[in-house]
């Protein structure tokens, strides 16, 4: 267990969207005002920024022009970055103030995602480089046939089914119908669900989030100062990133390299993201479960030890699983699946959020300790988060 | 109608594998120094790091290790055939692959379902292996 170094003490989003109608770099410069807002903070506070993106935003330092900051001591693009790093950008922030690098850092991201350029998918130009020149040509291009891949195989190995990939889709959407920022709030039901399209076996339109235009922002500082700002500080109490471990495939798309598809990154993090903060799965008041896809959402709660192996699928299909009011709440928000995807960043604000207490009908009581994670396949991050 | 299919630039050790690939040989790669078979194809040992290495043409049987049907395309260039599927195929050899599987009806397909290699060329200069189930 380690000492915790900063916490986060403003969030801040814009509307999320499928149009914005502006540009990434204003996107980003409202997101980060109202944070620093919420905090209680201005520009000249900040000295550091970090971002992360797939070259479809600004980089930092567009930001650091528009928020006029000078001599900033950290500026990051996490580049070619997912949302396996939507949690590592934390870790990256509370990193760079433990080395002195900064004091406070903004962590952001903003994409038009729908209306803009969307990720690896129609309205781009199809990727034949690197890794992909042995797989685009089978026609093997974009994210949910990737991890539909790994939904095939845990289906296979574990018996997960159908029903249970669209008991996430419903619970989520449960979720979201109190969250004023989410984009799809009318509730579904499975018959929903299965009427919703094939998109790609065993992928259905309610299993994939929603493309969104947005951007949110957190800021992060050091401790003594986080004890002084307008909110209550929320703890970084620990930060991990890494991959599988089970073979050379380290690049999202190399799903050749990993031995086993029915086991994801949270196998690898999840011990020292856990002993880093000194507590254990069984602890954890809520969680925010990368939801890029439904199948995402059950490799995850078995590779961070929130069930066993192959126990994910009953699991949140169980009577008393996942929703509010459950022992362990589930994307609180209704997920990237019906908030809508701001990369994964907007499950760090709505950790933040609950554990402040702020999120009225959809409040988790006595949250004080979160887990929030990132990442579909063979890499990824994630943060536990609490009261301090 | 699609448009054209997307071809990679061929330059180093994807040339060697799609210039295999025309002559009708799957190839992966073995380490000389620790017997490391590879796939796809690199300049440097996964396991070892040597660049020891050399192409070996698989039998091309295998079985199928996951897969996923293609409802709607992810780019232009494949809207002509959907549905298709793609699979990920666990060579006899202890290497995995992914292509696309033909002759074979979406519902049928199953993990575990013995399939064997083909090849197809996309153009003149440029050939792709795919699977179908195999013959027995
Ligand atoms: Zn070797």
């Amino acid at each position: 267990m380690r000492s915790v170094a900063s916490g986060v003490v403003g969030v801040g989003y814009t509307d999320i969207s499928p149009n914005s109608g502006r540009s990434t770099l204003q996107l980003a410069t409202e997101a980060a005002q109202a944070a620093l807002a919420d905090a209680g903070m201005t520009a000249a506070d900040v000295d550091g920024l970090v971002t992360y993106h797939l070259d479809d935003s600004d980089p930092a330092l567009g930001l650091a022009q528009s928020l006029g900051l000078d001599d900033p001591g950290v500026m990051v693009d996490w580049s070619d970055g997912g949302g396996n790093l939507a949690c590592g950008v934390v870790g990256l922030a509370d990193a760079a103030i433990r080395a002195g690098m900064a004091h406070t850092v903004i962590v952001y991201r903003s994409l038009n995602g729908r209306s803009g350029r969307r990720l690896g998918g129609m309205g781009q130009g199809v990727d034949t480089t690197g890794v992909r020149q042995f797989m685009t040509p089978a026609g093997w291009t974009t994210y949910p046939e990737m991890i539909a891949m790994w939904a095939r195989r845990h289906m296979e190995v574990y018996g997960t089914t159908p029903e249970h990939l669209g008991t996430i889709a419903v619970k989520s959407r449960a979720h979201a119908k109190d969250n004023p920022r989410a984009q799809k709030r009318e509730p579904i039901t499975l018959d929903d669900y299965f009427a919703s399209p094939l998109i790609c076996d065993p992928f259905r339109l309610y299993d994939i989030c929603l493309e969104s235009d947005g951007a949110c922002a957190v800021v992060v500082t050091a401790m003594d100062r986080a004890r002084d700002t307008a909110k209550p500080p929320v703890g970084v109490l620990a930060a991990a990133h890494g991959g599988t471990g089970s073979g050379p495939g380290a690049d999202l798309a190399d799903v050749l390299g990993m031995g086993d598809l029915a086991r994801n990154f949270g196998y690898a993090v999840r011990d020292r993201l856990y002993g880093m903060a000194g507590v254990t799965a069984a602890d954890l008041d809520f969680a925010e479960i990368y939801d890029c896809f439904t199948a995402s959402v059950i490799l995850q709660l078995e590779g961070f030890g929130i069930v066993g192996p192959g126990e994910a699928g009953p699991y949140v299909a169980g009577d008393d699983t996942f929703s509010l009011g459950s022992k362990l709440p589930i994307n609180t928000h209704g997920g990237l699946l019906s908030e809508g995807y701001l990369h994964g960043l907007n499950h760090v604000t709505e950790a933040v959020l609950q554990l402040r207490g702020e999120c009225g009908p959809r409040q988790v009581p006595d949250a004080e300790l979160a887990l929030v994670t990132a990442g579909a396949m063979a890499t990824g991050s994630a943060l536990v988060l609490g009261r301090v | 109608m699609a448009a054209t299919k997307p071809i990679p630039t061929l330059r180093g050790e994807e040339k060697v594998y799609f210039e295999e690939a025309k002559n009708g040989r799957l190839v992966y790669q073995l380490c000389r120094d620790c017997a490391q078979r590879i796939f796809y194809p690199r300049t440097v040992c996964t396991n070892c790091m040597s660049e020891n290495l050399e192409y070996v043409a698989s039998a091309g049987k295998g079985t199928i290790y996951s897969f996923t049907t293609l409802h709607v395309p992810g780019h232009p260039e494949f809207a002509d055939d959907v549905p298709y599927t793609v699979v990920l195929v666990d060579l006899e050899e202890g290497v995995r692959v992914l292509a696309d599987l033909v002759d074979c009806d979406p519902d049928d397909v199953k993990v575990g379902m013995s399939v064997e290699v083909l090849f197809e060329a996309v153009t003149e200069d440029f050939t792709v292996p795919r699977f179908r189930p195999s013959a027995q």
